[in-house]
């Protein structure tokens, strides 16, 4: 009996690491007053780029989403794609066609020959959306949310169907940092916890207990407050929201000898480290994850 | 001023002062610079450390900062290496003496002249003194290499019981010295990478350009250089702890070449990154590796069986019950071959796993949790490389009786639980996805804290006793001062 506790206390370590999570949990819901319909002009000119700020010049000027395309956004584009047979469902997913990448047959290269690629999953517990076989639906309290579970197929599918597209990442940093300094993050130099959505950074959208981090409506780090919470203004020189933290953003970038697809700005379920406007993420274009959205530009290359 | 006198006299003149401080640094940095990362981040403790310091962290500077922690705490670890292997292996007294000042001076300059540089402003005065920490070292293992030389008549080994030519030549001597040789130009894909991107101030993590298809040959260097010299720490701390036991007999005579054997091809296959060798390194490193790794088997098969028989001396027919409790009955000496075992399966065992389902899984996730994985093993593998030097520190300070076994346990059961957690942690996309992740990272990460917190409480606790046993007239640190020779501690 004397060492009972101890046992009692491991068994409950390990039975707290089997616990199941609620999926669909009430999510608290604000309207931030961000529009996700606006866009942002970037202007040709000078930026330092990455870490070690190296001039860069983009010669033309370029519009780029002020948010990040949203869940009632994309099922606006899925729900038209869907009837117009741009998309079709194949079995457990929406795919469309993609016209392949050139293949240079480097070590590791997988090939992304022309077909039709997943562009999300309809079955994953960590959508959110439901589907009735012809109709996609935003779960409630989502509708405003960055939408996620999405690959790069599908990024660049919602861009393309839109005559938009993916930013590159020069193009993305451009507009993460201003044309004026090298700060680390779109607002400044230093993060606090209310500048941006990332792990554990005691938002009303998280539960570290259960749920984890989720995704915070778009704009929602405005300096607005929410049922008490207060957020800082967090916008971009250029006025773009959540270009660092909430998701990861697809780039457009196709790189020589790599399928990789590059993603930029951190996430939800990323430390404060990787949310420095210059850190970057890869995976292959056919992955998705509920830390994973996008924007879109326009005009420019 | 006689006190002090005699109290420096045993910190930074015999060989367990020499030791004693070294840990103490490492346990000080680790407990202070630990709080700046993961969760202590996440608690706001890092804010608090931060502020209670006067640090300066610039965001664009934080992979440099990282680089020169490592290398700090690398250097005090090397340090202590030296110490012992100078305290066992004989050796002219010239070459002992210069080889443990120069390391000592050079390791104290690169710890605090590096940190106070990374954590503290740029002050490039600072940088520069680290950087002359760092060459002192160097200097400190040429001196160590030399002294090791086994082509000396005076070092033949005259025992027909270990492993040796048959002129003589001490196997294990020359085991020792191609390590030291093998880390002495491993040290150069470091520090040239280094001075040329340190001049351009361009810095990264070598994980973080895991996926690039085409890297430069410095970007090879640099990853060449983290892994071999990780690598060949391991193999020395295999060789002294095989020293410490006595490692003897026909496995000692099979196990020597071996190890002599893997720490060449494991170099070779390491330099050759940045040479056309490049496309088939990757297989002369797993052929180097294999030969290293028997001999550490070797040892274990050897180190377990000598406790087993010391153990049941006097019993006839002991049951397998009580060969159990023989292994088992003394954690320091088991403690150190238990974590070379443990060892393939948080590190070995998942890297090669790795290997082998690398495109067919791994590269599958997204990059993040690639580096999660690569990251991970290799801080576990340093880790458990700090837990052996622990346990063979516990049995030179004497610890017996219930406090050697409450220190040798203590530190195999918490590291261990830390070590495995983490390994749950870097793996956890093969079982459960990313929406569901969450209670499970709780309580591996719990565990995880909870074994090195306590550690480090442990390692506190000591470092406390060994301070206060300094201020007493005829404290253990007095008859420390005397037993400089660790051949006297071997178990022969």
């Amino acid at each position: 009996m004397k060492s009972t506790p101890w046992y009692l206390i491991l068994a409950i370590i390990f039975i707290s690491a089997c616990t199941s999570v609620n999926l669909d949990a009430p999510i608290p819901t604000y309207n931030t007053g961000v529009d996700s319909e606006s866009w942002a002009v970037i202007q040709a000119g000078e930026f330092l780029s990455g870490q070690f700020d190296e001039p860069v010049k983009l010669d033309y000027d370029y519009e780029i989403m002020v948010t990040d395309v949203t869940v009632a956004q994309y099922f606006g584009f899925l729900n038209a794609a869907l009837a117009d047979g741009t998309v079709k469902v194949d079995a457990d997913k929406i795919v469309g066609f993609y016209p392949g990448d050139e293949f240079h047959a480097v070590k590791h290269e997988i090939e992304i020959s022309p077909g039709e690629y997943i562009f999300i999953p309809l079955n994953d517990p960590a959508s959110r959306f439901t589907f009735d076989g012809t109709k996609f639906t935003a779960k409630p309290g989502y509708e405003n949310h960055p939408m996620t579970n999405v690959s790069w197929f599908g990024a660049w599918g919602y861009c393309g169907y839109n005559s938009y597209r993916l930013p590159t990442e020069l193009e993305w940093e451009k507009a993460a940092r201003g044309s004026t300094d090298s700060r680390p993050f779109p607002w400044g130099e230093e993060i606090a916890r209310n500048n941006a959505n990332f792990y554990s950074s005691r938002d009303p959208f998280e539960d570290m207990s259960s749920l984890g981090s989720r995704t915070s409506p778009v704009g929602f780090y405005n300096g607005q407050i929410y049922d008490g919470y207060q957020t800082l203004d967090s916008a971009s020189p250029y006025g773009l929201y959540d270009m660092s933290g909430n998701v990861w953003q697809w780039m457009a970038n196709i790189y020589e000898g790599q399928h990789y697809r590059y993603m930029r700005g951190g996430s939800k379920d990323t430390y404060d480290m990787d949310l420095r406007i210059w850190v970057r993420n890869n995976a292959t274009p056919t992955y998705f994850s509920p830390g994973v959205g996008f924007r879109c530009v326009r005009g420019g290359e | 001023m006689q006190f002090v006198k005699d109290r420096l006299q045993y910190l930074f003149k015999s060989t367990k002062g020499l030791i004693l401080v070294a840990i103490a640094m490492i346990g000080l940095e680790t407990a202070i610079f630990g709080m700046l990362s993961g969760p202590m981040a996440e608690f706001g403790i890092r804010d608090v450390v931060v502020r209670l310091f006067r640090m300066d962290l610039v965001q664009a500077e934080r992979e440099g900062r990282i680089i020169i922690l490592y290398h700090s705490i690398a250097m005090a670890v090397v340090a202590i290496e030296v110490y012992i292997i100078t305290g066992m292996l004989k050796m002219k007294e010239f070459y002992r003496a210069s080889a443990r000042v120069l390391v000592t001076i050079g390791y104290l300059m690169t710890m605090i002249f590096g940190m106070g540089f990374a954590y503290w402003g740029h002050n490039w005065a600072l940088h520069g003194l680290y950087i002359a920490g760092l060459t002192l070292i160097f200097f400190a293992g040429l001196i160590l290499t030399f002294a090791l030389w086994p082509w000396n008549r005076e070092v033949y080994q005259p025992d027909k019981a270990y492993s040796r030519t048959k002129n003589g030549v001490d196997m294990e001597r020359l085991a020792f010295f191609a390590a030291a040789a093998t880390t002495l130009i491993s040290a150069f894909f470091g520090a040239i990478p280094g001075s040329y991107f340190g001049n351009g101030f361009e810095v990264f993590l070598a994980e973080n350009i895991l996926r690039y298809p085409e890297k430069t040959t410095m970007e090879y260097s640099v990853i060449g250089h983290l892994h071999i010299m990780l690598a060949l720490i391991a193999i020395m701390i295999t060789l002294i702890i095989g020293r410490w036991m006595d490692f003897t007999g026909i496995l000692h005579k099979i196990a020597m070449p071996l190890m002599i054997l893997g720490t060449i091809v494991l170099s070779v296959g390491v330099w050759g990154v940045v040479t056309p060798l490049e496309p088939v390194a990757h297989m002369i490193i797993y052929v180097g590796a294999t030969p290293s790794m028997l001999a550490a088997l070797m040892l274990v098969i050897f180190g377990w069986d000598k406790l087993i028989r010391t153990g049941t001396a006097g019993i006839e027919k002991p049951s397998p019950w009580q060969k159990l409790k023989a292994l088992v009955r003394d954690p320091l000496k088991f403690g150190p071959l238990w974590q070379m075992v443990f060892m393939n399966f948080t590190v070995s065992g998942i890297g090669i796993f790795m290997a082998v389902k690398l495109d067919e899984i791994f590269r599958l996730w997204p990059a993040r949790e690639e580096r999660i994985e690569l990251t991970g093993h290799w801080h576990i593998l340093s880790a458990i490389i700090a837990t052996i030097i622990l346990l063979y520190y516990g049995d030179l300070i004497g610890l017996k009786g219930r406090v050697r076994k409450w220190y040798g346990w203590s530190i195999i059961i918490l590291s261990d639980l830390a070590f495995a957690s983490a390994t749950i942690f870097e793996m956890k996309r093969l079982f459960i996805s990313e929406a569901e992740q969450q209670p499970l990272v709780n309580t591996v990460m719990l565990l995880a804290d909870f074994g090195l917190g306590m550690l480090l409480v442990i390692l506190a606790i000591v470092m406390i006793w060994r301070l206060i046993d300094l201020f007493k007239k005829k404290g253990r640190w007095a008859q420390e001062v005397e037993q400089d020779d660790l051949t006297t501690e071997v178990e022969l």
